[in-house]
């Protein structure tokens, strides 16, 4: 199994340890629900070194990423970072991702640990254009600080004005005397920061911030429950090579201006009246926890099925995405979820579940 | 990790303390720590007849749910309903807060279950 080098401080701070995409990862430091309201509440710090970092630079790279990439490529500004899909050409997703803009001919991509060969594959395949792909995933540690003291935390440690660095932007920032990419993203619905930089520099900044500032280290746990909670997507979840971007509800990061990218048509298909299907918010009205793969009933015949779901640590209350048949995801349609042996009532809502908060 | 000596034990991590001829059923201390923060308990109806390894509930932590296996069979006699506002009593005390009560309806299947010894060699692996 693969390790982060901020193995030996997990190690040091006794966390429990799973695997995940191959790499020996923290589920857990002391406990999910006590790391998940640090983030809500004050800041948390994540190891999120797995995450796979690809470089495509070359004459034709913005081309190239635009053919493969559904959002928009060709309208992004030096230090932007735009969310988006690579799709197939049935519109089923290959990955989700961040592109970071260096310059016209130079982009990092940001992809899933999971997924990374995959994509590397992929974007080869793809490749017809002036433009290389490199795999420069094993040059970089990232941890991510989230929460709303996160810019107050790390402004400590930088000259520069961190309020200037706008959300989904990214610039080069000395910490205490390295060189680190610092982006203002994440996957927690909190403002935040992903940081990226040399393997020791990273760790002794994680390790610094949990010493020295008190944020509180969290897992893939809390990570897993804080981006439920924003309903940000998980690839294999909400979106996958069977959902696609539309049927998530994520054509936001869809540009169908864009005369031709891999998947418009099916997606523009789908998005001009040909959906069958949808991701909706649940709220359940009776006791249980509904999980991932839990059936979705109306009537005692199945019209979908949990795509994740948890009893929400910020609302004490189960909810959950779900993808579920027409027109049974109209608003407020009374549903039910199959828990076991029991049929437990809910509600098709908004997938707003922190909508009283200001979100990413 | 604690082993109580007095007790049977499951390979899913469930242990049961006899009293006369009722069964105290529960979850080990290993079986809440791997579990972590439980969130959620859903337990059987009193007069529900267990059966020998069928599920009979479920614990939840955060992350996942994990199926109760019944160790014996027997009628049930009496849920904690304690369980149902404070179901992180089962991290606290996996040995105090028991899950269900059931009557024996064959002593003899205490036999197949595990000593504290071959439970504790079990968890050990």
């Amino acid at each position: 199994m693969k390790k982060t080098a901020l193995h030996p401080e997990h190690v040091r701070l006794q966390a429990k340890l799973v695997e995940f995409a191959g790499y020996e990862m923290p589920i857990q430091y002391t406990s999910i629900k006590e790391e998940h309201h640090a983030v809500r509440q004050k800041a948390g710090v994540f190891d999120v070194s797995h995450m796979g970092e690809l470089h495509v630079y070359g004459k034709e790279a913005t081309e190239f990423l635009d053919h493969v990439y559904t959002n928009n490529i060709q309208s992004m500004t030096a230090k932007q970072i735009v969310y988006g899909f690579l799709c197939m050409e049935s519109g089923g997703v290959v990955d989700d991702l961040l592109i970071y803009k260096v310059n016209d001919q130079s982009y990092l991509l940001v992809v899933n640990a999971a997924n990374k060969d995959k994509d590397f594959e992929w974007l080869n395949k793809q490749n017809t254009f002036d433009a290389a792909v490199v795999d420069a995933s094993d040059d970089y540690s990232e941890v991510a600080l989230q929460g709303p003291q996160a810019e107050a935390v790390l402004q400590t440690r930088i000259q520069a004005d961190l309020s200037a660095l706008r959300p989904f932007t990214f610039d080069y920032f000395d910490v205490e005397g390295e060189e680190f990419l610092i982006s203002r993203t994440g996957y927690t619905g909190e403002d935040g920061f992903e940081i990226y930089g040399d393997h020791k520099p990273v760790r002794r900044l994680f390790a610094g911030l949990i010493e020295r500032d008190g944020v509180t280290p969290c897992g893939l746990g809390a990570r897993d429950t804080l981006r439920f909670e924003a309903a940000l997507p998980l690839y294999g979840h909400e979106i996958s090579e069977e959902i696609t971007p539309i049927e998530a509800g994520y054509g936001f990061a869809v540009d169908f201006k864009k005369p031709s990218f891999k998947g418009r048509e099916a997606l523009l298909a789908q998005k001009e009246g040909g959906l069958t299907r949808r991701v909706v918010g649940l709220e359940l009205e009776g006791k249980g926890i509904p999980r991932e793969g839990y059936p979705v009933e109306k009537d005692g015949e199945t019209i979908g099925h949990i795509t994740s779901g948890y009893l929400s640590p910020t609302l004490g209350r189960p909810i959950a995405l779900a993808l579920i048949q027409r027109p049974f995801t109209k608003r407020k349609t009374e549903v039910s979820v199959r828990i076991r042996r029991r049929t437990v009532p809910a509600t098709v809502r908004n997938k707003k579940f922190l909508s009283h908060r200001k979100t990413n | 990790m604690k082993v109580p000596k007095n007790l049977y034990y499951t390979e899913t991590h469930e242990w049961v303390r006899v009293e006369n001829s009722h069964a105290y059923i529960g979850i080990t201390d290993y079986a809440q720590d791997s579990l972590g923060e439980i969130v959620f308990v859903e337990l059987p109806e009193e007069s529900d007849q267990l059966s020998k390894g069928s599920e009979f509930g479920a614990i939840e932590s955060v992350k996942a749910a994990s199926d109760l296996l019944s160790p014996v069979s027997g009628v049930v006699v009496a849920i904690n309903e304690d369980l149902e506002d404070a179901p992180e009593s089962l991290n606290e005390d996996p040995y105090e807060n028991w899950i269900v009560k059931v009557e024996l309806e064959d002593e003899s299947e205490l036999e197949d279950l595990k000593s504290a010894g071959e439970y504790e060699s079990l968890i050990e692996e």
